[in-house]
This record gives structure tokens, C-alpha cells and sequence, in this order.
């Protein structure tokens, strides 16, 4: 462990929701690659079938089984911790439930075959989701001959805000199947987990107005649940160029073309009167639409700060995420003490 | 760049032949949103519309004048033009509950309707709300009230669970799972266990161990009611199946300029095409362009760097700064959209341009409209 202190301390369990298109599972593998940098080592989690890290990270689809996916780096940028990826498979997670708790493999081939465990994992209410939890807070428990933890931390790259807190809410889900038995005494043990301090919740989101609502909506849910919050991670964040004033103008479409007439002659864009006045007022048009929006950002970005919820924001990549990418923001990360 | 054909959306909604559209696309991409801007587009060029959401944000139920939307299709006010606009949100226990009071007498409904496991099937089974999404869909198309219907499609973990859900419920409840299941109860009781051979016998021990033998009651009681109701759960999967395959469906696959999103909509082109579903274009959302293409961004940064650099006209160079992240963000996302145009060449497109703000009216709505109608963003701001 590392003498760096950060915010989330002690949390093992860091599970990552959003809303869909917010960038989710980019913003769990960078917290993933943050949390291991400094020679720890973490486990990134996936359960939606969606085989995102592997393509985050240029790999194959990963198959059921934790493997390295990724080396993290130490502050003189040294390779220096380890992240491994885990793609949930319900099914598979149910054939491990099986032997686990009731040494099973057999009869659980047995049950694939006639759709049992298709049946169970895809259509009883709730079982699929309290087999990937399960699965995941076993991977967090687990520990080696030594009685230490396997993993410093897991990172859960977990369904959509729109469906976490049903997602985690496991005994609840599993309520109206079993109120006894096998089943809610598997959801207890995970919803311990989930509902301890070891565990942070974390959103992302984008500065525009729905995902932001989701946020909000979503943290007094999980509040509701009695489950732990973690932060705000505002992804996507573009850079202020244009100085403040000049963007209040602009937003009340007030701008004066001229100014940028005059600009465009002295940087050389323009040739005659008339085709610095097309451009300039073609670009005035751009920063009148830039300044609206930074308006609605500022907007967002005070009604976030009202959650008082700590709150970390991630820069749009130009060109797009690439394993490149994938670093800066978990640098990013590391520099706001997200990790 | 290879152009796609323009998908000509205008001639798709005025077809009096065209009785479906079914929005689909992965999480995020403005599903919901091109659903209801298609439906106001198409009312006010005159059909009679109902719009079929599944998971609607509350502010797009706003948009259209509606306080909370609900199972049952609302008038939506203040469209212009002879046609009429009505909205709906699938509430999936309420559809369940109605196909099984339609089918059951009072008695037996009731039976199955207090079932806790029928509670859970109803409510939270990942396979439900897609199943009555289609249920709905038959329904409102069965009915003949409206000339056309828009569905856009539950936030599915993977692309295509509307299509394979169906199936799969229907497979589930006509299998020989539930046969096993049911055989106890049809024999008169639990113990007919015994009756099965040594594998099942292992089988029924499992699962007892896993979901509880209280579980198992539940489920066989409900099954028995359900079967005696209405064998045939796949039968309408399938009638719902080809309901989407008939002529007058229309697919249409909503994506983003983004890798993920485009990825997606490959996956989805490419799914629909397998299971011979009518896929008629694609709708990239958020679209980022200028109008003035003519100043390059690399350009346009040069210059702005001259005059940062001179400590002159600090506002020009800031606008040609912004102007130069637009054109690199626009030239990127052109690149995320060929790789959807080479791999599928035929496939028409239309563009609907970023937004600085959410739909919040109809005229909101309506320009969206507008944009699937052209097929090419129009100047937003710099126009006005």
C-alpha cells in the first residue's frame, strides 16, 4: 500500500454506474489503472456481456477468468501494479455458485442442459444480478494462504444508473423469489458486502442536463438503500478557451463580427472585406453556440456541486479513447486524489 | 469519404404503407428522443401517430405537454396540421396483468395474479419488459387506431434482448423445464418426484438446494395456473416476431458519432439483417460540423497561435482555437461514422446535429423533426 492518501481509503469495492454514452467503463478502467498504481493490485469487472474492456484495452474477448489485462505506473512513470479483467458470465457464476456452496459442478452441467440455469440466470427475477454481485464481492473477500486479501481493490463496471439501484439492491430483488433458503442467504451475505464502508458507489457523468438528473436521482436512491456513495466523476470535460466575457457576450448573441473581422485580417484568414465578414460571422455563430452550452455546463456543474458528493472531472480526449488515453485519465484521477 | 445514400425519412413516415417504426440502438443516443420527434414530424404531416416509449425521461413526457406518461396512449396537444400525436409509456405489470385478466377467468386470474413468483416475473425479470414492449406493440397495432406506430426500445444489456426475449420467455415457459416442473403438480403432488428418472431426480434435488423448495412451489403453481389459461406463450412470441418482419415495419437504428455507439449500430445492422428484420437507415444523433470548412483546423490553429503569440486580438484567437476543436472533433467523428459507411455502403443515413441544450417543447422536438427530414444538419444558431 501506498503512504498516498486519497478519498477513498479503505474502500475495496469501487462500483462504477453512469448513464449510457456517459463513458462508464473508460472511467473504470482509469480508476482501475489509478488504483493499482503503486504496486497494488486490482481486478476490473465486467457484467454486461459487453466485452468492453477487452476492446478498451485492443485485447481478444476475454474469456471467464481473471487475467492481466494491464500494467498501472508509479509516479516516475515505472510500470509498477497490476490490473487484471474479469468479463462476468452469469451462467458461469452460477456453475461456481454450485460447486462453491454446494460442491456441484456435475449436477450444474446437468441443469445447463435442460435450460435450468438459462432459466435462472436470465428469467428469475433478480438471480442473475445476485450471482454477478456475489461473484464480484467473493473476488473482493477472497484472500491468499497468508490471510491477506488477493486484491487491494475491485472495480465493478456495473449497469446503467437507470438500473444500479435495483442492480445492488440485491435482497430486495431476490424478495419476491425466496424469503427463505439458499438464495436470500447468498443476497444477505453480498448485500453486506455491498452495504459496508467498504464499498463506494461511483457516478459518472457528462455536464449536459439528463445525465446529470440521473445522477442526482441515482445518489438519493442508493441514499434510500442505506448504500455507500462514492463520487461524481465528470467525464468529458472540455477546455475554457474563450475568456468569460467574451462567452457572456456571445451567450446573448451579442458578439461584434467586426472585432473578429479585424482578427482575421491580422492573422492573415482573410483575404478582402467580405471574406473576413463571412467568416466572421460564420464563427460567431460557433462561440454564440459554445457559449450557450457553457452556460448549461455551469448550470449542471453548480447543481452536481449542491450533492456535496466529492466530485472529479476527466478532459474530452481529442482524439478519442485509446490505451494512451486510458493513462492520461487515470494520471488525471491520480492528481485529484480520486485514487 | 464514400457517401451513404441520404436516408430519406420524409417519404418513409408519409407512406400510408408504413404502419411500424421501431427505433433501436445502444444506451445514450437519443432513441426516445428521434421516437417522439419522428411521431410529432409525422402527425403534422398528417398521419395519426402513437408513440410507444419504454423508458422515457420525464422531461421528454414534459416536452410533449404531458405531465407523466402511462399505459394507456394521451393526446398530445398543440400539433399543427389535420394529423394527431398520442404518447404512451409501457408500464409492463400493468400489460401483464391485462393479457392475463383478458385470458383467465376471474378465479384463476386472481390465482395467478397474488402468485409471489408471477410478482417477481412481472416486475423485474430482465426478459419482461421486452416481451410486453412487443405484447403492447401487437396490441396497439391489433387495434387499428392509429396508421402508425413508434417504439423505441428498452435499454437492453446487449443490442438485441427485445428480439430474443420473446423467444426466449416463450422457450422457457413451453420447455421441458417447465414440464419437469409441472409434472409434480399435474400428478397431484411434490412427491412425484419419485415418478422421474434418477437424472431429473438429481435435477429437482438441485434445484431445491438452490432456489429453496418454497421457491419451487411458487413456480410450479404459477406455471400449472398459466398453462391451463393459455398454452401457447410462444406461439405469440412468434405472431409478435413476424409481426416485426411484415412489410410496413420499419427498423430504424439510432447511434452517435462515437466508437462505441457505431460499433453498436453495426451489430445491431448486422443482427437485423439475420433475423430478416426490414432495416430501412440509420440516424446518427449529436453530429458536430461547420460551416465554414473552408478554414482547416490545423489552419486555424496556426493562426491562432500567430496572434496569441503577437499578445494580439486575444478574442480572435480564442474563437479560432474553439473553431479549430470543432473541426477536429467534427473530422473525428466523420472517421467513427465510415467505419459504420464501408462496412455497410447501402445502408442510408441521416444526420441530426448537436444541440447546446435537451428538447424541451415541441418546437424543440420539431426541429429535430425537421433535421431527420433534411437528412443534413441545417445552420443552428448562425441562421437565426
Amino acid at each position: 500500500m501506498s503512504a498516498r492518501d486519497t478519498d477513498w481509503d479503505g474502500v475495496r469495492l469501487h462500483v462504477v454506474t453512469g448513464k449510457g454514452g456517459t463513458g462508464k467503463t473508460t472511467v473504470a478502467a482509469a480508476l482501475a489503472l489509478a488504483l493499482a498504481s503503486g504496486g497494488r493490485k486490482v481486478l476490473l469487472v465486467e457484467v454486461e456481456g459487453r466485452q468492453g474492456i477487452a476492446q478498451l484495452f485492443d485485447r481478444p474477448p476475454l474469456p471467464y477468468g481473471e487475467r492481466k489485462i494491464a500494467i498501472a505506473l508509479g509516479d516516475e512513470g515505472k510500470p509498477n501494479g497490476d490490473v487484471y479483467a474479469l468479463a462476468i458470465d452469469p451462467e458461469e457464476a452460477m456453475l461456481d455458485y454450485l460447486e462453491m456452496f454446494y460442491g456441484m459442478r456435475r449436477a450444474g452441467r446437468a441443469l445447463t442442459k435442460i435450460g435450468v440455469v438459462d432459466f435462472a440466470t436470465t428469467i428469475a427475477p433478480g438471480l442473475r444480478d445476485v450471482l454477478v454481485t456475489g461473484k464480484t464481492s467473493e473476488a473482493v473477500r477472497r484472500k491468499d494462504a497468508n490471510g491477506r486479501r488477493i486484491y487491494d481493490a475491485v472495480v465493478l463496471d456495473a449497469p446503467p444508473t437507470g438500473r444500479i439501484s435495483r442492480f445492488l439492491n440485491v435482497t430486495q430483488e431476490v424478495a419476491g423469489l425466496a424469503r427463505v433458503g439458499p438464495i436470500k442467504h447468498h443476497a444477505d451475505l453480498v448485500r453486506g458486502v455491498l452495504a459496508s464502508p467498504e464499498t463506494a458507489v461511483h457516478f459518472i457523468t457528462l455536464l449536459e442536463e439528463m445525465p446529470v438528473q440521473e445522477t442526482i436521482d441515482g445518489l438519493a436512491e442508493l441514499q434510500a438503500q442505506g448504500l455507500p456513495h462514492g463520487g461524481i466523476f465528470i467525464n468529458m470535460v472540455r477546455p475554457q478557451v474563450v475568456p468569460k466575457a467574451a462567452l457572456d457576450t456571445a451567450a446573448k448573441g451579442r458578439l461584434d463580427p467586426n472585432d473578429l473581422v479585424l482578427g482575421l485580417k491580422a492573422a492573415g484568414l482573410a483575404e478582402g472585406e467580405s471574406q473576413a465578414e463571412t467568416i466572421a460571422s460564420a464563427l460567431a455563430a460557433e462561440v454564440t453556440e459554445h457559449a450557450r452550452r457553457s452556460h448549461l455546463e455551469h448550470r449542471e456543474r453548480r447543481a452536481l456541486a449542491r450533492t456535496k458528493v466529492p466530485r472529479y472531472e476527466l478532459p474530452l480526449l481529442a482524439d478519442g479513447v485509446d490505451l494512451a488515453g486510458l493513462y492520461e485519465l487515470a494520471e488525471c484521477l491520480r492528481a485529484q486524489g480520486a485514487a | 469519404m464514400r457517401n451513404p445514400p441520404p436516408l430519406d425519412v420524409d417519404a418513409l413516415i408519409d407512406d400510408p404503407a408504413t404502419r411500424i417504426i421501431v427505433c433501436c440502438g445502444s444506451g445514450g443516443v437519443g432513441k426516445t428522443t428521434t421516437a417522439a420527434a419522428l411521431g410529432l414530424r409525422a402527425a403534422e404531416r398528417g398521419r395519426s401517430v402513437v408513440v410507444l416509449t419504454v423508458d422515457p425521461a420525464k422531461r421528454l413526457a414534459q416536452s410533449m405537454g404531458l405531465t407523466e406518461l402511462d399505459n394507456t396512449p394521451r393526446r398530445v396537444k398543440g400539433t399543427r396540421g389535420s394529423g394527431e400525436l398520442h404518447a404512451m409509456m409501457l408500464d409492463m405489470k400493468r400489460t401483464f396483468d391485462e393479457i392475463i385478466e383478458a385470458h383467465a377467468d376471474p378465479e384463476r386470474a386472481q390465482q395467478i395474479l397474488t402468485n409471489p413468483f408471477y410478482q417477481s416475473l412481472s416486475s423485474s425479470f430482465s426478459g419482461t419488459q421486452e416481451y410486453m414492449a412487443m405484447e403492447k406493440l401487437g396490441q396497439l397495432r391489433h387495434s387499428g387506431e392509429w396508421d402508425l406506430i413508434i417504439v423505441d426500445t428498452p435499454p437492453s444489456r446487449s443490442a438485441l434482448d427485445f428480439l430474443d426475449a420473446p423467444e426466449r420467455l416463450g422457450r422457457f415457459l413451453d420447455g421441458r423445464l417447465i414440464r419437469i416442473l409441472t409434472a409434480p403438480a399435474k400428478a397431484g403432488g411434490r412427491s412425484a418426484f419419485k415418478l422421474l428418472n434418477a437424472g431429473f431426480g438429481m435435477v429437482a434435488g438441485a434445484l431445491t438446494k438452490v432456489l429453496g423448495a418454497s421457491v419451487l412451489k411458487d413456480i410450479q403453481t404459477f406455471v400449472s395456473a398459466l398453462d391451463a389459461v393459455f398454452g401457447g406463450f410462444r406461439q405469440r412470441a412468434e405472431q409478435t416476431y413476424q409481426l416485426l418482419q411484415a412489410s410496413g415495419t420499419a427498423f430504424l437504428v439510432v447511434a452517435i458519432p462515437e466508437r462505441d455507439a457505431i460499433r453498436e449500430a453495426s451489430y445491431f445492422v448486422e443482427r437485423l439483417a439475420e433475423e430478416r428484420m426490414p432495416l430501412v437507415g440509420l440516424v446518427v444523433n449529436r453530429v458536430h460540423r461547420s460551416q465554414i470548412t473552408t478554414l482547416s483546423a490545423a489552419r486555424s490553429a496556426a493562426a491562432a497561435e500567430e496572434l496569441e503569440a503577437r499578445g494580439e486580438h486575444p478574442l480572435t484567437a480564442a474563437v479560432l482555437r474553439l473553431h479549430s476543436d470543432r473541426m477536429q472533433l467534427a473530422a473525428r467523428e466523420r472517421r467513427e461514422q465510415e467505419h459504420f459507411t464501408s462496412t455497410h455502403p447501402s445502408v442510408p443515413v441521416t444526420e441530426v446535429s448537436a444541440m447546446a441544450e435537451d428538447v424541451h417543447d415541441l418546437d424543440g422536438l420539431r426541429t429535430i423533426g425537421e433535421q431527420l427530414g433534411t437528412g443534413r444538419p441545417e445552420r443552428t444558431e448562425a441562421s437565426a
